[in-house]
């Protein structure tokens, strides 16, 4: 299931923790960042490497945001809406990215391209409005600033 | 004043250039000294915790016992994701040795040999950032096995969020580096007698941990001297909303709102009039913006002024905003964040949000004005963390500080229907 360098990167994590039940939030990255996201299937094999219950590890993935059991749109795009962004027009940004690629905010689209999601604060308020796509922030956007970065992203 | 959490000076977060700059020194002046000398000397600093509970920092550390045949643990908590909040981002970026060197300051006065930086998912490219510096500092030999040949030993963890503010709670952070879901824990038992593991542990913000080498190279009574007395230092703003020049600015504690606005920020855009302020991220009370003269950054100031410092994340709101529309986001936000254990808080923000959506819609009932009073007050107070009263302050203190605002949107007699509550 993990490449080498993944199983290697696994084996020193554990030295850094004295039980393996707190691998489970490391290791479910690990899994997200190679499979784009966690399958049912994924979730077993990791209750087994880290001899916890299959239900413990599925209640980590169901409560944490950033976990997907689907997977998303190859380019995933967030876009924070809370209020220092709503004070900057994160309106338009939402509206001009929902009338562009014809999705609504949370769809992801039938070719499997794009997912867009509204997102909570991600700490770019100074830099508002702001989207996320992957781990990268664009931030301080104009609707003129959207159009660029989606072309850039296709 | 000058700048010393982020101070001015090209590619600090590079260890060589920080060890030019004097870098590491408070660590190796710690580790000449007693580990209670260290804490001392935090405790006379006056630092309170720059998180948002402003807790004396020093006395939290005595509360660790001195002698334990379980490991100590130190948390940093670098979750920040209260909304209006962008600080300890930028000592992630460009001040990262700052804060390892602060960590193991603290590790050492309290002898944990683990410390764990959590840092919420989001922030990948800070952890990436992070985990650089850590890699240098390690490879340095700051950070390991008998660090300078002082015989102490000391590792630091990065444990990465997923997307929870919860997670910023410090006992749900304990929980999810244990690899547990988010939720908060009873206290007491409070974490120096039960934390990572029933061990005894420490949680400290990130900014926070950041004073301490400042402190330990410059003595406490410099600290204890900047800003205002009885909750000093240096402090990062995060200035967001309608103002001119946004950012995150260092500042002593103590510095007027009107100041910071207006001076380090550049005004409001269109030179309007400022409506409201929430001065220290979204949990804290809103301010009304004729009423902020004299009003300061710092604990006590804002707690008389009927706010509080919080994060000192500073949302600035001109008098063309639609408040009804800020507080139904920010009550949406904390409906999505409620992991769920307590009912007052799971049902509570839920009805909040639901509610405030028939404000923005034009559909409010006048009762309902006081129907959002009762479910805030029943969320306050009656939930096992902070998230519950978080929810609701925004909430109270709006009705109480713009009880018009809501009154404009009472809807013209009409009938009512179930689906208008959907």
């Amino acid at each position: 299931m993990f490449s080498p360098e993944n199983l290697n990167k696994i084996e020193e994590l554990k030295k850094r923790y004295p039980t393996t039940q707190a691998l489970v939030l490391p290791v479910l990255w690990i899994v997200q960042e190679e499979f784009g996201y966690i399958s049912q299937e994924t979730m077993k094999y990791v209750a087994g490497m880290l001899n916890v219950p299959f239900g413990h590890v599925l209640g980590v993935v169901t409560f944490y945001t950033m976990f997907h059991q689907q997977p998303t749109g190859k380019r995933h795009l967030e876009v924070c809406t809370n209020v220092s962004c709503y004070l900057r027009g994160s309106q338009d940004i939402v509206k001009r990215i929902t009338d562009k690629l014809g999705l609504e905010l949370g769809e992801t689209s039938s070719d499997q391209q794009w997912t867009v999601s509204e997102v909570e604060c991600m700490g770019s308020c100074g830099t508002a409005p702001m989207m996320a796509v992957g781990e990268e922030y664009f931030e301080d956007l104009t609707p003129e600033k959207v159009d660029k970065i989606l072309d850039g992203l296709k | 004043m000058e700048k010393v959490l982020l101070p001015e000076i090209k590619d600090c977060h590079k260890i060589d250039v920080y060890l030019a700059h004097g870098g590491y020194d408070a660590l190796k002046k710690a580790l000449a000294m007693e580990p209670a000398g260290v804490t001392d000397e935090v405790k006379k600093s006056n630092l309170r915790g720059r998180g948002g509970a402003c807790f004396p920092t020093g006395l939290k550390w005595t509360f660790m016992p001195k002698d334990s045949a379980k490991p100590k643990y130190l948390c940093v908590n670098g979750d920040e994701s209260e909304p209006g909040t962008f600080k300890d981002r930028q000592i992630f970026e460009f001040n990262p040795h700052l804060l390892i060197e602060g960590t193991l300051i603290a590790a050492y006065a309290m002898g944990a040999q683990m410390s764990y930086i959590y840092i919420r998912g989001e922030y990948g490219k800070w952890i990436r950032l992070l985990q650089k510096a850590i890699d240098d500092a390690y490879a340095k030999g700051f950070i390991g096995e008998n660090i300078l040949e002082s015989g102490f030993t000391a590792h630091i963890t990065i444990h990465k969020g997923a997307g929870a503010y919860i997670c910023g709670e410090e006992s749900s952070l304990m929980n999810s580096i244990e690899g547990e879901r988010g939720y908060p824990r009873v206290k007491p038992p409070f974490p120096p007698q039960y934390g990572l593991w029933g061990c005894p542990t420490t949680i400290n913000n990130v900014e926070t941990i950041s004073c301490v080498p400042l402190i330990i190279k410059n003595g406490a009574q410099w600290f204890a001297g900047i800003g205002a007395a009885k909750h000093p230092g240096p402090i990062l703003v995060g200035v967001s909303g309608h103002v001119n020049k946004p950012g995150v600015y260092e500042m002593p504690t103590g510095v007027p709102l009107l100041e910071i606005i207006n001076t380090h920020c550049g005004g409001v855009p269109g030179g309007k009039k400022i409506k409201a302020v929430i001065p220290g991220g979204s949990s804290t009370p809103i301010l009304r913006g004729n009423e902020l003269e004299g009003v300061c950054m710092d604990a006590d100031s804002l707690k008389a002024a009927g706010s509080a410092v919080g994060t000192a994340g500073l949302m600035v709101m001109d008098e063309d905003t639609d408040l009804i529309k800020v507080i139904t986001r920010l009550s949406k936000f904390y409906y999505h964040e409620s992991c769920g254990q307590c009912t007052p808080c799971r049902e509570g923000t839920g009805w909040l949000f639901k509610i405030l959506k028939r404000f923005e819609k034009g559909e409010g009932r006048m009762e309902d004005i006081d129907l959002l009073m009762d479910v805030a007050n029943n969320i306050e107070g009656n939930t096992i963390c902070a998230l519950g009263d978080a929810a609701a302050w925004p909430v109270q203190s709006m009705i109480r500080r713009f009880r018009d605002e809501f009154e404009q949107r009472v809807s013209q007699p009409k009938k009512e229907s179930a689906e208008a509550i959907a």
